[in-house]
């Protein structure tokens, strides 16, 4: 049992992860919140399985396709809902163009694709019980996901950029960086993130239109615990809230697991509103 | 006025008209999509003053509906205990819903928007799931059967009247509360959070006032809803209702009651005339969100304010009447001094304040300069308790003065402006001024709700001394207009008749000449010093060097967090060190 309890929740736990990181990338270049993370890791299953198992793709195809779709959907979420609205920040209307935006995407797939879960293709055919690749590729995204952020943050000219605009973006502005353009980069990189996720967990979650509000709470659980725009806050966070969960669902079933993951997201939120490991509040007088 | 006050009753006139007289149609179809949306706005009237005034993001309300309908639905059907009178089983699912209200709510007390969205969500999510899988209480997916209330509200045009009734008193009390200092301070926490706080207003505590009171309307809602659908299940609860709610509300317009009421009314109806959409109706409401964010933000209650749209007069003057000082004031004539003792403030590395002392005394104007980032708005903050200093201590007439906690800075009196005005821009000027009275306001939330004798005296009361501050600082003929239609000029004047409405001990003015015209410095310069000869207190942060030295009874100069120099403006005016800091030849 505790094998399939580590094996099952780490997985889970990875797409929580990288749906948090999702939220991370398009916080820090934008200090929007946005309700399509979840939306993207949905998309990544249900695309998957439209085009491998439906269109019957090759593999690699598909995976591209995907991940290129993931990167279409950022660019527009950052031209419609977050571009109009970032004048006016401290209105939060962010919150609702990304929901009405994450909403419609929703609607369209329960409408084209159907409202029932539907099965995700065997990808790769290694491994047999807890060493299925449905239990291991979303770790392996994960890493990767992680790794490359951190080559992509610490060594490149680009990456710099990015934490260039997530620190201060009147200051990056003023040094001649193309804010916009970089915004609308990260959303992109958001985008083939959350799809990446999706894909790689939907053997286990199915291709789902209502994975989508799941991946929203589940992923904002980590960043919310682990603080904002930490990257780190985030796995860490979204692995030990999948091995929770599964801890849970093993042990007093599935209803009381999601009750309790909720009760400790709302307890630990108010005894330290910036995260377990965040930092304290800016000035704002 | 008479005629605008029947110009604005006219539609609720209208309203109940057609609600009493939709069952001499004696169409049942009708009858029930009329329930229907009376039900929804009963939830959503609730929702309204959590979304639409306060400005919290609670996208799962109808999480709330689902507890409603369930505790109603299971209490009255036997299933756990003996059968309980419907009526009683409606009052209970009120109050859970009241109790989950306030919890789901107590992020927001603390966190910003987004957490409290997500939490709102995530608990929506949680109710459904609970539903579905307690099979023994709800009946998990096979669901459990309605109430049906007894004579005189027996299904049929019985009910149709209890929900009627029902909706009529929601609409009622949540106009109330919207037209009283609660529903100003909600508003006032949406658009100028810390204006709010300096003005003595304590988020949490209204905020859960509220959360109670919404989550009882929409548990009142969901006990109706289980009757009218006879039976339910947690299918009836989709995440695509809340969708709604919310959206009505937005569409409707956020800080009005009308506009919310007509939203979910349309979108009630819209899905019945329209049978072929009703696939894509939650796809229709968020593209009708979006656009609405992203065209008419204001929503229709906007698109309805003719009066805002009339031209005003284009060369406006700012004339103060200093004379209505002492009445706006009302001192007793004691004097009172709050001394900063050595405090010390570092933000990271930075010293923003480096042992200041400093003495402010009733009937004295005293003025605070320096050079930018010499700790002067940061001395403001630390006095109006939003920094809590490191080191050193104050006293207020000897007596040890705490450093923190902003919304209690009020009740000492102490009042504050801000170096960019912080005003409500969808609020009428009286509105944005009566806000700084909120601390006298005596009655308490219920008898607001009630609009009981108390509560009225109190808008009296803040009305009358708001219309003679904005007198006081020459502003009254603007008392009506929307705050975001003045001048920059104009309001600065406003920001000091609200610190004005706390009859001030000590007033915090952070510089409040800023992008004024010459004249209408001088005109602030006399109505500052007939402020402080009133008996105020005043600690004045100003760039411009005339009008410190105007109207200074003693100056301050800050220089890195330190005192460079203190005493009469003569002495400072010919102090060298300040001169070549600061001042120059």
């Amino acid at each position: 049992m505790w094998e399939s309890i580590a094996s099952y929740g780490l997985a889970v736990g990875a797409v929580y992860a990288m749906t948090g990181i999702t939220y991370n990338v398009m916080y820090s270049a934008s200090r929007v919140f946005s309700f399509t993370a979840g939306m993207l890791g949905m998309l990544g299953g249900v695309l998957g399985a439209l085009f491998i198992a439906r269109w019957g793709l090759p593999v690699i195809v598909g995976f591209l396709l995907v991940l290129a779709c993931g990167a279409l959907i950022g660019v527009v979420t950052e031209l419609v809902t977050v571009r109009p609205v970032l004048k006016s920040i401290e209105q939060h209307l962010y919150v609702l163009s990304t929901l009405a935006f994450a909403l419609m995407v929703q609607q369209l797939v329960a409408i084209k694709w159907g409202t029932d879960a539907q099965p995700f293709p065997r990808l790769i055919p290694i491994g047999e019980g807890l060493l299925d690749q449905k239990f291991w590729l979303p770790l392996l995204a994960c890493a990767l996901t992680m790794g490359g952020l951190e080559f992509l943050y610490r060594r490149t000219l680009v990456g710099r950029a990015f934490l260039a605009i997530a620190e201060d973006s009147y200051a990056a502005r003023a040094l001649g960086l193309p804010e916009q353009h970089l915004r609308m980069a990260s959303y992109a990189l958001a985008g083939v993130i959350g799809a990446l996720a999706g894909f790689t967990g939907a053997e286990m979650l199915l291709a789902f239109f209502g994975n989508q509000s799941i991946l929203n709470f589940y992923g904002f659980v980590p960043v919310a615990l682990g603080g904002m725009g930490s990257n780190r806050g985030a796995v860490i966070g979204g692995l030990v809230l999948g091995v929770f969960q599964q801890a849970a669902n093993f042990l007093v079933g599935g209803i009381f697991a999601s009750v309790a993951v909720f009760v400790v997201f709302i307890i630990v939120l108010l005894l330290r509103p910036e995260g377990l490991a965040g930092a304290s509040l800016a000035r704002r007088v | 006025m008479t005629r605008a006050r029947i110009e604005s009753a006219l539609p609720w006139l209208a309203l109940a008209v057609v609600g009493v007289g939709l069952p001499l149609l004696d169409d049942s179809y009708l009858g029930v999509i009329a329930q229907r949306a009376f039900i929804y706005w009963i939830l959503c009237a609730g929702l309204n003053l959590v979304v639409g005034y306060a400005g919290q993001i609670a996208i799962g309300w109808v999480a709330m509906l689902t507890l409603g309908a369930y505790t109603t639905a299971v209490l009255t059907a036997g299933t756990v205990a003996e059968a309980w009178n419907p009526y009683l089983g409606l009052l209970a699912g009120c109050v859970l819903s009241a109790v989950f209200g306030l919890i789901v709510g107590l992020p927001a007390l603390r966190l910003r928007t987004f957490y409290f969205a997500m939490t709102t969500l995530g608990f929506a999510t949680i109710v459904t799931q609970v539903a579905l899988a307690w099979r023994s209480v709800t009946g998990g997916g096979v669901g459990t059967p309605g109430p049906v209330f007894p004579w005189p509200f027996d299904p049929g045009w019985g009910f149709y009247y209890l929900c009627f009734l029902l909706a009529a008193l929601a609409t009622w009390m949540t106009a109330n509360i919207a037209d009283s200092r609660f529903g100003r301070a909600l508003v006032a926490i949406r658009d100028a959070e810390v204006a709010a706080e300096a003005s003595g207003i304590a988020k949490p505590k209204l905020l859960a006032t509220v959360f109670v009171f919404a989550g009882a309307l929409g548990g009142l809602a969901g006990g109706l809803f289980s009757s009218l659908q006879s039976y339910i299940t947690p299918d009836a609860f989709t995440f695509d209702l809340s969708v709604l709610f919310f959206i009505a509300i937005l569409i409707g317009g956020r800080g009005s009651i009308l506009g919310p009421l007509l939203g979910t009314v349309i979108l009630t109806i819209l899905p019945e005339f329209a049978a072929p959409l009703v696939a894509w109706s939650t796809f229709l409401y968020a593209a009708l969100l979006l656009a609405i964010v992203l065209l008419i933000p204001g929503g229709i209650a906007d698109l309805l304010d003719f009066k805002n749209r009339r031209p005003l007069e284009q060369h406006r003057e700012i004339t103060p009447r200093p004379e209505l000082l002492e009445q706006v004031l009302g001192h007793g004539g004691k004097a009172s001094m709050l001394r900063l003792k050595g405090i010390e403030l570092h933000f990271g590395g930075v010293r923003a304040i480096d042992g200041l002392d400093l003495d402010i005394r009733s009937g004295e104007v005293h003025g605070l300069i320096g050079p930018n980032g010499s700790g002067k708005t940061t001395t403001l903050n630390v006095i109006s308790g939003y920094y809590t200093p490191s080191e050193g201590a104050a006293e207020l007439n000897g007596v040890p003065f705490p450093l923190r906690a902003a919304h209690t800075r009020a009740g000492y009196r102490i009042a504050r402006t801000f170096q960019t005005p912080r005003l409500i821009g969808a609020a009428s000027v009286l509105q944005n001024v009566m806000i700084g009275g909120t601390i006298d306001g005596a009655a308490t939330f219920a008898e607001a709700v009630l609009t009981l004798p108390r509560h009225r005296r109190d808008e009296r009361h803040l009305k009358d001394a708001a219309r003679l501050a904005l007198a006081a600082i020459g502003l009254e003929q603007l008392a009506d207009v929307r705050a975001d239609r003045l001048q920059h000029s104009e309001l600065r004047f406003v920001e000091i008749a609200r610190a004005l409405m706390l009859r001030p001990t000590f007033l915090l003015l952070d510089e409040p000449a800023a992008g004024l015209s010459a004249e209408e410095i001088r005109r602030l310069g006399a109505l500052i010093k007939a402020i402080s000869r009133a008996g105020t207190a005043v600690l004045l942060v100003e760039h411009h060097a005339d009008l410190i030295f105007d109207i200074c009874d003693r100056v301050t100069v800050l220089n890195l967090g330190k005192v460079l120099a203190a005493g009469t403006p003569e002495e400072i005016r010919s102090h060298r060190e300040v001169v070549s800091a600061y001042l120059g030849a």
